[in-house]
């Protein structure tokens, strides 16, 4: 029982760290707490969804198609809403309430399109086999989003750290301007980060739609409480904090709803962000910045 | 009071209580916005004052009079607790902080057996009215008005424009910042506590992110050179929907975009300057 329930918060971690990932990668180098960022986890899903069931493809194909199109999307929201705002170096509460104003009103705009209903991926798009070792259980999807994962955040860290396009990016959380001074396209790079960013949310989207099998316009907006506790108990722009925070909450919520009360399960990662607001502000494996008048 | 105003009111009662309840609203983000910080929290504040003082009328028989502050108090408290550790650091905690507030207390408005579930509370009775909504509404204002005008009014307005440059000046910015998320919170709390006495039922789902989305809204519409100004948008945005049918779908779509578009173009809002000449 205990060890299945570690398993469930396992899997349910690694999406969370997924999801988080591009949010933190978002925030880390571009500097913008980015909230239509949950929107692309919505919007992975349904292109998935649409992907799967209008045109018959394999989640295989599917998945990669739907990433690619939600990092698309990114850029081009990116473009529109915030470069006027970094061409005027305005405060980052105004890109975060523009994107807050935009969010809202893109969620909206897919619900008046499509509805409220929660919608369902085609029966048999994954094998509905479960892989049982022992007394546990494990489904395909659950199999299929611990390598995602693990691909993913693999490939992310290789990038930052072996790459010189990664190189590039940490001269540019470090110091814009004097990443652009060192001959860096910081807009080139900003429009990549969107793209990547926006894939990994996707994904995630496809993902969790495959897990619980419910696809609905605002699941991103549920999953964006999940990706602020996340960033901040891992650290702001923190990518390693952000996969060790997300594992954490997953199993911590797992295990509240499994041995206290489910009704607790939402009001878990609420809990854990304030007392890591009130204990250790700049997250579990942050430096302080300490900024003084 | 005469008939065709009596018939007025018995028709349009709902659009104008609502008038009265979302002007507070607006006001609860109008402080918070004054002192340079955004908070995202107002619906859950109202919620928590909306089902706090629903519990208290229901099953404690108090009167209104003594309700109606008492609703106020989860929400300070709540404020409190998220605004203390938050406010010393860069002004993006809080919003982060309390973006999803409103969404957690869903749930748990949701699991609770006695906070009524998904069916909600109903049968709270009609105590509020246009007196004690507009009463307060009016008392706000002039307050806050006041206050603008004061020597706060200008520390606000100091911190709003440079943080550092106000804290050398001798401003306590983290106790201004703070005491404007508890006046936020009551403001909020009893414009719950208001829209719960008058329309007898509330429902989990009221108080959740497309609120908490809205009110910020009606104050970035107005603007915030002065507190009349939110009020204002405030009175566009809830009228809107009532004048334009068909509107009422893509009002939330609409809500969003007034944010973007004043927040890339029009930073001081639709109605600054001709406020400003009549109100200094």
């Amino acid at each position: 029982m205990l060890a299945q329930q570690l398993i469930n918060g396992v899997l349910l971690g690694s999406t969370y760290a997924l999801f988080a990932l591009g949010f933190t990668l978002m925030f880390g180098v571009l500097k913008v707490v980015n909230l239509t960022y949950g929107f692309y986890f919505s919007a992975g899903a349904f292109f998935a969804l649409h992907l799967t069931k209008q045109w018959g493809w394999p989640i295989a194909a599917a998945l990669p198609a739907a990433a690619a199109a939600s990092g698309v999307l990114a850029v081009v929201l990116d473009w529109l809403l915030l470069t006027r705002l970094r061409r005027i170096n305005a405060p980052e509460l105004s890109s975060l309430m523009v994107t807050l104003g935009a969010v809202l009103a893109l969620y909206a705009g897919m619900t008046t399109w499509l509805g409220p209903d929660i919608r369902r991926l085609p029966a048999g798009v994954l094998g509905g086999e479960a892989l049982v070792l022992g007394e546990l259980r494990i489904t395909q999807a659950q199999i299929l989003i611990l390598l995602a994962t693990a691909v993913l955040v693999g490939g992310l860290l290789a990038l930052m750290r072996l790459t010189p396009i990664g190189l590039a990016l940490r001269a540019m959380a470090e110091k814009p301007d004097a990443a652009g001074l060192m001959g860096i396209d910081t807009a080139k790079l900003a429009a990549l980060v969107s793209l990547v960013c926006g894939a990994l949310a996707g994904a995630g989207g496809v993902l969790i739609g495959l897990n619980f099998n419910a696809i609905q316009p605002y699941m991103g907006e549920a999953m964006m409480l999940r990706g602020f506790v996340v960033i901040i108990i891992g650290g702001l722009g923190d990518v390693r904090g952000a996969l060790i925070a997300g594992l954490l909450l997953g199993v911590v919520e797992t295990l509240t709803a499994g041995y206290i009360d489910s009704g607790l399960k939402e009001a878990v990662a609420f809990i854990m962000l304030v007392a890591v607001l009130w204990t250790r502000p700049s997250g579990l494996f942050g430096r302080a910045h300490i900024q003084r008048a | 009071m005469p008939v065709w105003l009596d018939d007025f009111l018995w028709t349009y009662q709902n659009v104008v209580y609502a008038l009265g309840i979302n002007g507070l609203l607006a006001l609860s983000m109008y402080v918070v916005l004054a002192v340079g910080q955004l908070s995202l929290g107002q619906a859950a504040f109202m919620g928590m004052g909306a089902y706090s003082s629903a519990l208290l009328t229901l099953k404690l028989h108090l009167p209104f009079a003594v309700v109606l502050p008492a609703a106020t108090i989860p929400p300070v408290l709540f404020a409190l607790a998220i605004g203390t550790p938050t406010l010393r650091l860069s002004g993006v905690y809080l919003a982060i902080a309390t973006i999803g507030l409103g969404e957690v207390l869903r749930a748990v408005y949701l699991n609770v057996d006695a906070l009524g579930g998904a069916l909600g509370i109903s049968g709270i009775p009609e105590r509020a009215g246009m007196v004690s909504i507009y009463g307060l509404l009016i008392v706000a204002l002039a307050v806050l008005w006041l206050v603008a005008r004061s020597g706060i009014g200008r520390a606000m307005e100091a911190m709003r424009e440079d943080e550092i440059a106000a804290a050398v000046m001798g401003v306590n910015v983290r106790r201004y910042r703070l005491g404007a998320l508890l006046a936020s919170a009551v403001l909020a709390g009893a414009a719950g506590a208001l829209s719960a006495h008058v329309s007898s039922f509330i429902g989990p789902n009221e108080y959740g992110f497309e609120p908490a989305v809205t009110i910020l809204s009606y104050a970035l519409l107005g603007g915030i050179s002065s507190p009349f100004a939110p009020v204002a948008g405030a009175w566009i945005l809830t009228l809107l929907p009532e004048a334009l049918r068909g509107f009422a779908d893509l009002r939330l779509v609409f809500n969003g975009l007034i944010i973007v578009v004043v927040v890339l173009f029009l930073p001081n809002g639709l109605l600054p300057l001709r406020m400003r000449r009549w109100v200094k």
